[in-house]
């Protein structure tokens, strides 16, 4: 399958009072066009630094020190590839929401409670679509059946024409000043209200026309979570990057968005980036997963391969630690706690934890290596071979 | 088995105020009339969707609300037959005196917002022993020690902050602030929601030990099913202030005959990529507790409705031993799963 986003060797830090926080500690991973990529691990792993340093939306006082993120909008052409982080920022704002677009963790702080829904999903069709939207708008004014005043309609036309071939030029930005003129983004913002209306339709919401007149307040818990997905979806992005975004939900309502993305994914975007700490999530919804402990990437495998023969000792004991249907006994825990990744521990992250911890472990951090047909994992113990 | 607990009809509204005067307009019905039985030694899970009025009932039986309407009645250890009290009646002062608070604790959902921040950890595991049974000094300081033994801490904790642990860390004292007082009984209100998975399993079996060691009950609320399924023995689910079921938890898992809890069970998502299973994924939302629907209160939602649902509200009855149901169509749902889904 052609690589739709790569990462090389991402290194993101914090800078905080206590120290230089680690979070990402050469991340290299690829999502492919067409696939679901699951990212798990606990909370404090990196999986949600991982999402934003790809969107560039690190906050302050995170930086993203090295590495690249190439995107290839292209299928075919490999050779077009965007490394982002060397791009501008304007460059950067024209692509999210666009390209890449993200559903944040919380559902109630992710939408603004002043502004209705209409707006809010409004908002990146106004942002991203403007050209298309002007396009079509001009289209309708020069329909015959147009029914506006004839050299109101001419101006219409004019103005709407000039948005069309340069939506940034400067007398655009003065008529938006002048009082009776700027009148004539009622039709442009009017379009962007239909579309948003159709995508919340689309979403399987019931009467889009009264929901998107109303407030988050008046919503529930997987309403909003719906809107945000619809604002996410809004502009037909190739990947959509999911960050937890079933965590606060109920079981029936989380059944509910798991079905909806799994359907959006044939019909709608190519791929989706899913970054969950639930193990089953991960099970039900992707093909390919990577699991995260302290800021490494510690197993890259296919879902079936993951699940049924995990290789790294961390994988292992994730999978122990979860009740299960069908189970028996005690469940197993990991002993100890996440390290601090102010000063996280030398060689092998996971070694104080680790119940095959050896001498090397203890020295030299191990690489990512692909070790079966597909099966990347990052451990001394697979490569000795005493598994 | 000897009950602990018995709740008859318990009900608590929350009233709703309105208009100039404050008024009450209306009330939400968070727990409406539920009838459970509790006894000792078990693990009874209590497992339903948000606002379905799991903590309420969780925070009314150890009175931490009063209940509306209904009885709780506590039977003690020492107390023969007969020799009941009821909680929700008596008088708090009244409740103090006898030594019923100690005996009914409870560990709460969120660890760090449930422990005070300006508190040490020895302070806050000793202030229930120093309310309850009067001591302090030396002796105080050993039971403290003792108890974050017990939990799987160190005397070296005892003079650190809230904000020093970690989250596991927290709910271990937060559960030894509970058992401080020598209880029988323990509301867990979510105890490892808040958790990540490594150590949710770490506070899951330290809650099985406690339980073997001290002769514990549990009432174990939780939204996730898998953690019921591995703790409790028994396990009830809540639908909109009423139990809609209620059964050994096995059994429970096994041959679930309510709809709802066919729904629920349907959509965990399940850690283990061979499980094939016959999803039902229930459309809306939970309607409001303000103004619940008429008749059985799942059938807004649900996919075998009759007439009789909408009029009539099921009432709990006994299938099978120990195992009971609110549903009209109880004997006809396998059919009826079959018919929709084929053969299991």
């Amino acid at each position: 399958m052609a690589t739709l986003l790569e990462t090389v060797d991402l290194v993101t830090d914090f800078y905080t009072y206590e120290g230089v926080v680690k979070a990402l500690n050469k991340i290299s991973l690829v999502v492919d066009h067409g696939a679901t990529f699951g990212l798990v691990g606990e909370s404090g792993c990196g999986k949600s630094v991982t999402a934003r340093s790809i969107m560039r939306i690190v906050q302050e006082p995170g930086r993203i020190e090295r590495g690249k993120v190439i995107v290839y909008l292209d299928e075919k052409n490999r050779q077009a590839g965007v490394d982002l982080l060397q791009q501008s920022e304007a460059y950067m704002q024209a692509f999210r929401g666009d390209c890449i677009s993200m559903i944040f963790q919380e559902p109630n702080a992710a939408l603004n409670p002043i502004m209705s829904i209409g707006d809010q999903v409004c908002e990146s069709f106004l942002f991203h679509q403007k050209r298309e939207m002007c396009a079509k708008i001009l289209e309708d004014l020069c329909a015959p059946e147009c029914r506006t005043f004839y050299p109101l309609r001419k101006l219409q036309r004019a103005i709407y024409r000039m948005a069309v071939h340069a939506p940034d030029t400067l007398v655009l930005k003065i008529l938006d000043r002048i009082p009776l003129m700027k009148l004539w983004q009622k039709r442009f913002k009017k379009e962007a209200k239909r579309r948003s209306i159709e995508i919340v339709g689309k979403l399987g919401i019931p009467n889009p026309r009264q929901i998107v007149e109303q407030y988050p307040h008046n919503l529930s818990g997987g309403m909003k979570q719906r809107i945000v997905i619809a604002m996410a979806l809004a502009c037909s992005p190739m990947l959509l990057i999911a960050d937890e975004a079933t965590s606060n939900l109920d079981v029936t309502i989380q059944a509910q968005i798991l079905e909806l993305l799994r359907q959006l994914r044939k019909e709608v975007i190519s791929s989706i980036l899913l970054i969950t700490h639930d193990l089953g999530v991960v099970a039900e919804t992707c093909d390919r997963v990577g699991v995260m402990y302290a800021g490494n990437l510690c197993e890259v495998a296919d879902v079936k391969d993951l699940f049924s023969k995990p290789l790294h000792p961390y994988t292992k004991a994730l999978l122990d630690a979860v009740p299960k249907f069908s189970m028996e006994g005690t469940l197993k825990s990991i002993e100890g706690n996440v390290p601090n990744l102010v000063t996280p521990p030398p060689g092998c992250r996971f070694h104080p934890r680790c119940p095959h911890a050896m001498g090397i472990c203890r020295m030299e951090p191990p690489i990512l290596t692909e070790v079966r047909n597909n099966h990347l994992t990052a451990c001394h113990l697979i490569k000795s071979g005493k598994t | 088995m000897q009950k602990i607990l018995e709740l008859k009809d318990l009900k608590k509204y929350y009233p709703i105020l309105g208009g100039v005067l404050r008024r009450e307009v209306n009330t939400v019905k968070a727990v409406d009339g539920i009838d459970l039985d509790i006894y000792r030694g078990e693990c009874l899970g209590v497992v339903g969707e948000s606002g379905c009025g799991k903590t309420t009932a969780g925070k009314t039986i150890v009175r931490l609300h009063d209940p509306t309407k209904g009885k709780i009645y506590y039977y003690g250890k020492d107390s023969g037959r007969g020799g009941r009290v009821d909680i929700g009646s008596t008088k708090k002062s009244a409740l103090k005196k006898l030594g019923i608070r100690g005996r009914l604790q409870m560990v709460f959902q969120d660890p760090t917002t449930s422990l005070n921040p300006r508190m040490l950890a020895k302070h806050i595991i000793g202030e229930p022993i120093k309310v309850q049974k009067r001591i302090g000094g030396k002796e105080l300081e050993e039971r403290v020690i003792s108890l974050l033994e017990k939990v799987g801490m160190t005397r070296d904790h005892l003079l650190r902050y809230p904000h020093e642990f970690s989250g596991g860390q927290r709910q271990r004292i937060a559960v030894a602030r509970a058992i401080a007082t020598d209880p029988e009984f323990i509301v867990l209100d979510e105890p490892t929601s808040a958790l990540d998975v490594s150590v949710q399993s770490q506070i899951l079996n330290l809650l099985k030990l406690l339980q073997e060691t001290l002769g514990l009950t549990y009432l174990f609320i939780t939204h996730n099913l898998l953690v019921v399924k591995y703790i409790s023995d028994r396990t009830a689910v809540m639908y909109l202030g009423k139990i809609v079921e209620i059964g050994g938890t096995e059994d429970l898992f096994c041959n679930p005959v309510h709809p709802y809890t066919y729904a629920l069970l349907s959509g965990i998502p399940v850690p283990d990529v061979d499980f094939v299973k016959r999803r039902i994924v229930l459309s809306g939302d939970v309607p409001s507790p303000v103004d619940p629907p008429s008749g059985c209160r799942f059938h807004t939602r649900c996919s075998f409705v009759e007439a009789m649902c909408r009029d009539e509200e099921p009432r709990l009855v006994e299938i099978e031993k120990s195992h009971r149901v609110a549903c009209h169509r109880r004997y006809e749902i396998d059919r009826l799963m079959k018919d929709r889904f084929g053969q299991k």
